[in-house]
């Protein structure tokens, strides 16, 4: 076992796992924070993604001992309220099936239009290619994903 | 208008839920009647200390005017969490942006068929639920009549407001809440005409999106309680092996935040296996510690040997019919399954339908087409893996999760813990995705005898590995078709013959048969120790397949149209029937295929675009759709889909939508990259780097749904989309590369 001081989502947290807990672990078990999902544990999915230092990240072979100093953002604190123009627009297409998914494709999305705002469909499509869902919901991820970059370009 | 005694509702009630898995078990339930446990008039008290006065089981109304519908069948995406209540408020009339949807637990005083499957949940549910909304509306219509004394018939309701215009009396529902509560249930209650529908057809948002958007928890896999125990299992490695002995049991029990590991019998030798009770590993080891990812740890220390699982025989009781079942021994190959469905092919077989004198047909034939469609075995891989939450204490047993049928998963684990049915609560959580696969929830017993050994409360997870290599698949198929032309290209003779590993797929009445003179099904069953279960449209998703690519080759030797050559068998079916049983309606058939034939430009862009057309008939609804492909730099583009349905009403149309992109989407999947496949009964694939799925670059550029605008009872919506797209991409890949794909993963064959 180890302590940790973790940055996520603005506060500093303190745990006592071992070194090669992955993230995604240390938030759903020790932390409390379960929107970040599990998927496959092996970085094929999606389901886990998280910001680091605002790039999107597979959180489940992300182990606690490699973080640093960096910034861990997850879905419960891209804003307050579910006010992020990327969850605006998810509400607004309705994309959700089971919606297990949902958190890590809005985590990649997110991270996809800081780096790019205005993203091609080719764009879109590498972005999000590594996040998985059975659903089936691709295309309204597409449109919700160019309506996010509308109105936070309209801003 | 309609009316409904009091006893048709209670009746009708009694059918509320998800209908009764008629794609799995068709043969077993053709023509039976479920028996309900629903029997008591509507109830008074619920299992909640709440100020809500229930007005039935749906319906709860605080006097401070807090309305809140349940939901009564458990959400996997399917929308019913957002449907079904729609449905209650329509006829209560409320605002549904201003009520609260709560999932009810399983609850069988008050509700029946708590179930997924089948697509059956709004079908089934429909009048139920309209009358549940109904009948709470007049009893608070009754309340106000009573306590402004005027006539009944005079009030009027609007969005929770109920209106005396003479008196020009007004009260939100809520006030009349408690009174309305102790009112009897009314004999006779007025439903509302169609067009007077302001819910019904109007699409809601999915109710739950706030908290999926935010990241909430909402699925089984986020339940927390104090004390709680992570638990995992670890299972033979192939199908045909059993457990013997844990080798290292006390290095892995040292283990850092390990707290026991020891094996668990899922069912006892002598029970009596039901419907949803498997037949895979029934003995497995049970690791548990305080942490998932220190018992992921031990998981890959432990080390378990494995014996040969012996030959063995059962009678399953399908609700006191007996079903055989013989498992086998040994380790098997895909290969194996390959041969012994080729086999199979070339021996009689049971024959399920015969119409005319097909052999004649064949003999008297100008053009005899015989191709043969092969599929392997498929894993859900719902997003999110099995796993489910127990604590079994003497007085109490608590479970929560995500299951499909929660009512058959009681019962077995009562009879497994040795503990009636009252103790037993069962909490309904999201789905991560059901697909078929939570309706075979040996997890759960698995969760449950885990805590009562350690004492505790304890959540079972499984891995992505566990959850694909542990069983349950979409059986293995094959299928030969044969048809017979004559001079003139009319299609005079039709043969199918199907088998299934181990479950036959075939549905002999459904089309063409009526449609042929000379018409034969066969089918045949071929024994394994691989577990399989209902996948989503269990049995058409294969059967669409095979059928509509075969049409569409007939349709291209006898140089017709592949629309208007189904459209002139459909209509043959519709004017001059062949045989009585056929299970579809031709008239409502036609007008999918008219419509999708419109809404894709057929006729003008057939020659211009590589389009490929399928249709199909399955859990009530109709469904075609066109696929607009093109090759780029080898590899298939979906440029576009056109898909028509008919579901009659549609409850919530952008929902509906979704289902029906998402059904495609995942269908596209399926054909072209979905295969399980075995070596020496092993698993070989296990994780998502070995198991191809449709990715966000591979799927369509765009989806067009068209609904066909009727006032039939609502029909299945969740998996009708489904079937009919795996031929209609192989009909288009033909198109687009000259290569008709007979067997599917069509990736590994373009
Ligand atoms: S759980 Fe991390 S990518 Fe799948
Ligand atoms: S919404 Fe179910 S997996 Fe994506």
């Amino acid at each position: 076992m180890a302590k940790y001081s973790l940055k996520i989502n603005g506060k500093t947290q303190q745990v006592d796992v071992d070194p090669s807990t992955p993230i995604l672990w240390v938030l759903r078990d020790h932390l409390n924070m379960p929107g970040t999902k599990f998927g496959c544990g092996m970085a094929q999915c999606g389901a886990c993604t998280i910001h680091l230092d605002g790039n999107a990240t597979r959180s489940c072979v992300l182990p606690v001992s490699a973080i640093g100093k960096s910034a861990i953002t997850t879905i419960e604190g891209l804003s307050e309220n579910g006010t992020h123009p990327v969850q605006k627009a998810w509400l607004e297409h309705d994309v959700a099936q089971c919606g297990y998914c949902q958190s890590g494709q809005i985590m990649s999305a997110t991270a996809l239009l800081k780096s790019n705002p205005k993203p091609t469909d080719e764009d879109i499509d590498n972005a999000m290619s590594g996040n998985i869902c059975r659903c089936g919901t691709y295309l309204r991820i597409k449109e919700a994903i160019k309506t996010a970059a509308n109105t936070s370009n309209a801003k | 208008m309609k009316t409904q005694s009091r006893r048709s509702f209670l009746k009708a009630s009694a059918l509320s839920g998800g209908g009764f898995m008629l794609g799995l078990y068709q043969d077993v339930f053709a023509g039976q009647k479920i028996k309900s446990s629903i029997s008591n008039a509507i109830p008074v008290q619920f299992l909640e200390s709440s100020n809500f006065n229930e007005l039935n089981g749906f319906v709860k109304i605080t006097a401070d005017n807090v309305i809140k519908i349940m939901s009564p069948n458990p959400e996997g995406g399917q929308g019913v969490k957002t449907s079904m209540p729609m449905i209650v408020a329509e006829e209560l009339d409320v605002d549904f942006t201003k009520i609260i949807i709560e999932q009810a637990d399983l609850d069988t005083k008050h509700f029946t068929r708590q179930f997924i499957g089948g697509s059956q949940a709004i079908h089934q549910g429909y009048t139920a639920l309209r009358m549940a909304g109904a009948t709470a509306r007049q009893m608070l219509r009754e309340a106000a009549a009573q306590k402004w004394n005027v006539p009944v018939n005079e009030i009027s309701t609007e969005l929770g407001v109920l209106y005396h215009k003479n008196s020009g009396k007004l009260a939100k529902y809520g006030e009349m809440a408690t009174t309305a509560a102790q009112i009897p249930v009314p004999r006779d209650v007025k439903l509302k005409e169609i067009k007077d529908f302001k819910i019904i057809g109007k699409s809601q948002r999915n109710v739950d999106l706030d908290k999926i958007v935010s990241g909430k928890p909402l699925f089984g896999i986020d339940t927390k309680v104090d004390g709680m125990l992570i638990a995992m299992i670890v299972h033979p490695p192939a199908m045909g092996l059993k457990f013997k002995a844990v080798q290292n049991e006390s290095v892995v029990k040292k283990m850092k935040g390990i707290k026991d590991v020891f094996p668990i019998k899922i069912f006892n030798d002598d029970y009596e296996k039901t419907f949803f009770d498997t037949n895979q590993f029934n003995e497995v080891v049970a690791i548990v510690g305080s942490s998932t990812w220190e018992v992921m740890q031990a998981k890959k220390a432990l080390k378990v040997s494995w014996d040969e699982q012996a030959a063995f025989s059962q009678n399953r009781n399908m609700n006191g019919r007996k079903m055989a079942e013989k498992i086998p021994t040994g380790l098997e190959n895909s290969t194996d399954h390959t041969t012994k469905l080729a086999e199979g092919l070339l021996k009689p077989a049971n024959i399920r339908r015969k119409d005319g004198d097909v052999e004649n047909a064949f003999k008297n034939a100008s053009k005899v087409i015989e191709r043969t469609y092969n599929a392997p075995f498929l894993a859900h891989n719902c997003m999110e893996p099995m796993n489910f939450f127990a604590h079994v204490t003497d007085e109490k047993v608590s479970l929560s999760g995500p299951l499909q049928k929660p009512e058959f998963t009681e019962q077995a684990l009562s009879t497994r813990l040795g503990i009636p049915l009252e103790k037993i609560d069962i909490k309904l959580t999201r789905l991560g995705g059901g697909f078929g696969r939570r309706s075979y929830a040996h997890w759960l017993i698995e969760a449950a005898l885990i805590s009562q050994k350690v004492k505790a409360p304890v959540k079972l997870i499984y891995t992505r590995e566990d959850d694909m290599t542990a069983g349950i698949y979409r059986p293995s198929y094959s299928a030969k078709y044969r048809a017979a032309l004559d001079a003139n290209n009319n299609l005079i003779g039709f043969h199918v013959k199907v088998g299934g590993i181990p479950q036959t797929p075939l549905a002999p009445n459904r089309f063409p048969a009526g449609a042929v003179d000379n018409y034969l099904a066969e089918d045949f069953t071929i024994d394994t120790n691989i577990t399989v279960g209902s996948y989503r449209a269990p049995h058409s998703n294969f059967m669409a397949a095979a059928e509509q690519s075969f049409l569409d080759e007939i349709a291209e030797t006898a140089g017709k149209d592949p629309i208007t050559f189904r459209l002139d068998l459909l209509k043959r079916a519709k004017d001059n029937p062949v045989g009585k049983n056929n299970d579809y309606d031709a008239n409502r058939f036609i007008k999918v295929l008219e419509l999708v034939k419109e809404k894709s430009n057929w006729e003008s862009t057939k020659s211009l675009k590589k389009l490929g057309f399928s249709a199909y008939f399955c859990h009530d609804s109709y469904a075609a759709h066109v696929l607009d492909v093109e090759m780029k730099e080898g590899l298939p583009v979906v440029n576009k889909v056109f898909c028509a349905i008919d579901c009659g009403i549609v409850i919530n149309p952008d929902a509906a939508k979704n289902m029906s992109e998402g059904g495609i989407v995942d269908a596209i999947g399926a054909a072209m990259y979905g295969k399980m496949a075995f070596s020496k009964g092993v698993p070989e694939s296990n994780n998502f780097h070995n198991y191809r799925m449709i990715r966000h670059n591979e799927a369509p550029k765009a989806i067009e749904i068209h609904f066909v605008e009727n006032t039939e009872k609502p029909t299945g919506m969740g998996e009708p989309a489904y079937p009919p797209v795996h031929a209609a991409l192989a009909n288009a890949l033909y198109k687009a590369t000259g290569k008709r794909l007979y067997s599917q993963p069509f990736s590994e064959n373009l």
